[in-house]
């Protein structure tokens, strides 16, 4: 039944969540809200991080987190190389280039689904690690170790994330070349090795990211269906590109999930990003912190 | 008439009698099972192309039509037992509704937000439907075949019928689209919405047209489908591979013309069926998503485009 605990419980455990979706989120808010690209393969990207995650863990015993960090450099060269194809068939032919990109990715996404399956099948999938499957007890609230655990890595990435792009000369130009492109290129950059060195960078972050996922939850190959929505949710909320309001984003989406899958149950839980994402395009599409 | 339009609907015709001879004096039920899977793409690509190819809206959401289609057909047989004919123009009209719904709510967006919101929906209804009872939930709900009606023997060849009939309505609308008013005010758009509109085109009417007609179109291709299989499940009827599927196939063949989906549904779906029944239907989806990749990044106009350039180079030599 419904109750004020049931609800703190709900709220504490959305925020946990929320963090978590933050992390899985950052990488879409740089090369979809800074980038423009039609980025819809990230969720993809991040459930092939965690079965990178899950075969270094699974066949050499490493840890998730340590093997989410190994991954991380072949994943920052995934992106490079995805945007220098993406910049080359379509961002520089124009006009009718954007319906193609889109269906691209797309095909991408399905690219990598399917590889998934033909080499791990379909069954689900975790890892093992000394604090997966204990709790923290706080009076009658229980928290699994594992959500704490992800909550401070997320956490931790995203206000790292925030820090290099506002803090450091790349961050900044990579701020700068979502701005003026133009402007950029008058001052004698080159924008393109910028966007891609940002495109590298938002899908390195997927490697760390992947690892929370596969900690956090069971994984299979068509989890990525719903992520198209948490991460997309997140990111248009937030306002395109704005990396503090993906940390508050995040934290509505996840706190909103925890409060109707404890008070309607799960079968309901997938639409609620989806409702959320549609109901903000629909009312307020430049999002909390929009420009 | 025009001499084309006199050609067309010839063609047309002799397409339906062929498909009907077909019916009756094959014994072998397999062609009509095969048949009817790619007959419903082609509906369902040339529907796509409407919106997609016309007017440049990358709908992603072709699950959520068809899904409802298949849904429409599934509360009509449950609380009616209607008949095939009332499940199938039920099923367009509540996707037409439902093309309209995405229309109004989609007005401002624009390239990827249109295609995410449509995602959207498909997840939110197929939700939906799996925490509605009445119509299987979850679990999804078996439905028993009326007996067939004359002339047919069985009742997949009754379906495959059917949905040649809809395979010939779909591109005689799509046809007189593209060759009118609206096909030309829908190509201004495409090409700059803002151009279009100061010009005069009365570029929100005419997304909203092509909305409601490609939602109709994929709603009714997929209502046949609940007696088809005589099972449905959310699971199965809202799955996304119907909308990468379809969109690899309109993509693939061209949509610039209406007869772009066509090729491009008939090819792929006819190699789909001989993978799924030699390989496995994980490889199928794999070949389906490399040629979309393939295609979209060498081949941006698809088959048509091949074709066309072949043609020009030809007249120039």
């Amino acid at each position: 039944m419904f109750s004020i605990e049931l609800l703190r419980d709900a709220v504490v455990l959305g925020v946990l969540l929320g963090c978590f979706y933050a992390a899985v989120s950052i990488g879409l808010s740089i090369s979809f809200g800074l980038l423009d690209v039609p980025q819809v393969a990230h969720p993809a990207f991040l459930v092939l991080a965690s079965y990178g995650v899950f075969w270094l863990n699974d066949t050499y015993d490493i840890d998730p987190l340590l093997a989410g960090l190994l991954i991380t450099p072949l994943f920052f060269v995934l992106g490079l190389i995805t945007y220098r194809l993406y910049h080359e068939t379509f961002e520089r032919r124009g006009s009718d280039a954007a319906v193609r990109g889109i269906a691209f990715f797309f095909g991408v996404a399905f690219i990598i689904e399917v590889l998934i399956i033909l080499q791990f099948g379909v069954d689900q999938r975790s890892v093992t690690a000394s604090y997966i499957g204990k709790a923290w007890r706080i009076g009658d609230l229980r928290i699994p170790i594992r959500q704490l655990v992800a909550f401070a890595v997320a956490l931790g990435l995203t206000v790292l994330l925030a820090t290099y792009l506002s803090k450091t000369f790349m961050g900044r130009a990579i701020r700068a070349v979502a701005q003026d492109e133009g402007g950029l290129r008058l001052m004698g950059a080159n924008p393109v090795r910028i966007k891609q060195f940002a495109f590298g960078i938002a899908t390195a972050v997927l490697g760390m990211a992947g690892a929370l996922l596969i900690i956090v939850a069971l994984v299979d190959p068509t989890l990525d269906r719903v992520y198209i929505g948490r991460t997309f949710c997140v990111v248009v909320m937030a306002g395109l590109g704005s990396i503090s309001g993906t940390l508050i984003a995040a934290i509505i989406l996840g706190v909103a999930e925890s409060i109707v899958l404890t008070m309607f149950g799960a079968s309901w839980a997938p639409a609620i990003s989806f409702a959320l994402l549609l109901g903000v395009l629909a009312v307020r599409p430049q999002g909390l912190l929009g420009r | 008439m025009q001499r084309s339009s006199i050609i067309f609907w010839f063609g047309a015709g002799m397409f339906l009698i062929a498909m009907l001879l077909m019916t009756q004096f094959i014994r072998n039920e397999y062609p009509f099972f095969a048949g009817y899977v790619i007959l419903q793409f082609v509906v369902l690509s040339v529907a796509w192309t409407i919106l997609g190819g016309y007017a440049g809206y990358v709908n992603f959401g072709t699950n959520a039509f068809f899904g409802v289609g298949v849904y429409s057909a599934v509360l009509l047989i449950r609380a009616f037992e209607a008949p095939l004919g009332v499940q199938i123009a039920l099923a367009a009209l509540v996707g037409g509704l439902l093309g309209l719904g995405v229309g109004l709510l989609t007005l401002r967006m624009r390239g990827i937000f249109f295609s995410i919101a449509t995602i959207a929906l498909a997840i939110i209804i197929e939700t939906s439907i799996t925490n509605w009872r009445f119509v299987g939930g979850a679990a999804g709900i078996q439905l028993q075949r009326p007996p067939v009606m004359q002339p047919f023997d069985t009742y997949v060849k009754m379906l495959f019928f059917v949905q040649a009939l809809l395979v010939v309505i779909a591109i005689a609308i799509a046809r007189f689209i593209q060759n009118s008013r609206i096909g030309r005010g829908l190509h201004a758009l495409r090409d700059d919405e803002l151009a279009a509109e100061c010009t005069g085109v009365p570029t929100l009417r005419l997304k909203l047209l092509a909305c409601v007609v490609s939602g109709a179109l994929m709603s009714a291709a997929g209502a046949p489908a609940a007696l088809y299989v005589q099972f449905a499940n959310p699971d199965s009827a809202f799955d996304l591979n119907y909308s990468v599927s379809v969109l690899a196939m309109s993509l693939i063949g061209g949509t610039a013309h209406w007869i772009g989906p066509v090729l491009g549904a008939i090819l792929l779906s006819t190699t789909q069926q001989l993978l799924t029944v030699t390989i496995s239907s994980e490889v199928n989806v794999l070949v389906l998503g490399v040629m979309l990749v393939l295609f979209v990044v060498a081949a941006p106009k698809g088959i048509l485009g091949l074709v066309r350039r072949k043609a020009r180079k030809a007249d120039a030599a």
